[in-house]
């Protein structure tokens, strides 16, 4: 039962309170990048919480066993780092070899996610915040949740910005900008949502 | 000569491919450290430091990084670089170091460094890669500068701490909060256009 009620308070956190794009500003570069289309976005979305998930779990087991026990807990950057860019490339080749279908439609996106800031943010919160396995894996999850879901608002305002009437010196990143901003805006409400 | 290319790739870096304004890369610590102009400033020089020796550290190694994990081999001069600067910060300016927080080891990740690293200093000799290093480093704290002074005049009435206009001026606390960083920059960049429309209308 406290499980259940972890899970979703990291829910109300990792989602709305502690959005990883709107609030916190990790991730910004496929935010701005890849949210022309709402279903690409998805797709980002998506590839960005499988490593995620899977790099949250990686870094809890070598910072647990490894990087502690020896004390080098210092080499945290470099590790985590070279764990990610590892992780991904062999994500790319598995997801090459078993699911084509999901290669040809996230290939784009899958190296960029080493540079993604969330991915390293989430690791290192994770550490800092000395969250337990499960808390681990439920606040990695929910983060990437908020990252798929301010990616995909934006995207949806991003396709009708196409159609509309903008200003001349507004026209690409200004408006982009303004419009993340009022986004931003309606996520500011959730702060008092803490408990 | 020589002298004068080097600091053709210095003012490269800063003014004619700035890195915030034009290349808008590394927009993740820009939105997020601007909220005062100290903070601003410590974000582009430990990025600056990390620029000129990771472009340095790249360019000496450009003839033995086998070109199929060359982006991994990057990524690892980086990270050593960031982790150096991470316990300075910590060593020498706690404050700032508080400040930034996550921020300085997530400059590892920083789209900046690792586009100079891949079409700069893999490709030339360590002086221009020093020099390329520092302009681009200059240019990004210049961004994060205009952005983080903006923010805190407006959001806070204050400049580098100081007070700007007494006591009864009702600071737009909006600007200083994760809205205005998006705000502050979506309209600097409507005037940066702007006002390159306007030289570029004069000067035809």
């Amino acid at each position: 039962m406290s499980y259940l009620k972890e899970f979703f308070s990291l829910a109300v956190l990792g989602v709305l309170i502690e959005n990883f794009v709107l609030v916190k500003f990790y991730g910004i570069c496929p935010f701005l990048g890849v949210s022309k289309k709402t279903d690409t976005a998805l797709g980002m979305g998506m590839a960005v919480t499988f490593v995620m998930v899977l790099a949250s779990l990686l870094t809890w087991l070598v910072q647990r066993y490894i990087l502690i026990p020896l004390n080098v807990e210092y080499l945290q950057t470099i590790s985590f780092i070279l764990l990610i860019a590892a992780l991904v490339q062999f994500v790319e080749m598995v997801v090459a070899k078993l699911v084509p279908s999901l290669y040809s439609a996230l290939g784009i996106y899958l190296p960029l996610i080493t540079t993604n800031c969330a991915v390293l943010g989430v690791t290192l919160i994770n550490v800092q915040r000395e969250y337990t396995l499960f808390q681990t894996l439920s606040f990695s999850f929910w983060s990437a949740m908020g990252f798929t879901l301010a990616i995909f608002l934006f995207a949806g305002v991003r396709e009708r910005l196409e159609t509309s009437n903008i200003p001349k010196y507004l026209k690409g990143f200004p408006i982009a900008l303004i419009t993340a901003g009022l986004i931003a805006m309606a996520f500011l409400g959730f702060q008092g949502l803490s408990f | 000569m020589k002298e004068n290319s080097n600091l053709k790739i210095l003012g490269n870096g800063i003014i004619a491919e700035n890195p915030t304004f034009i290349q808008l890369l590394g927009m993740c610590p820009t939105l997020a450290v601007t909220t005062s102009l100290i903070n601003a400033i410590g974000m582009g020089l430990s990025a600056t430091f990390v620029l000129i020796f990771s472009n340095l550290v790249i360019s000496l190694l450009r003839k033995y990084i086998p070109n199929k994990i060359r982006i991994a081999s990057y990524i690892v001069v980086i990270a050593a670089f960031v982790s150096v600067i991470e316990m300075l910060l910590k060593a020498y300016l706690p404050s700032i170091s508080d400040a930034l927080g996550l921020f300085i080891p997530l400059i590892t990740v920083n789209c900046i460094i690792l586009a100079r690293a891949e079409s700069f200093a893999s490709k030339n000799k360590p002086i221009p890669s020093v020099f390329d290093g520092l302009g681009m480093g200059l240019g990004f704290t210049l961004g994060l500068s205009i952005l983080g002074a903006v923010r805190e005049i407006l959001g806070a009435g204050t400049l580098l701490g100081f007070s700007l206009f007494g006591s009864s001026f009702e600071p737009a606390l909006i600007f200083i909060l994760p809205p205005g960083a998006f705000l502050a920059l979506g309209i600097i960049l409507a005037i940066y256009n702007l006002i390159k429309d306007k030289k570029g209308a004069a000067s035809k």
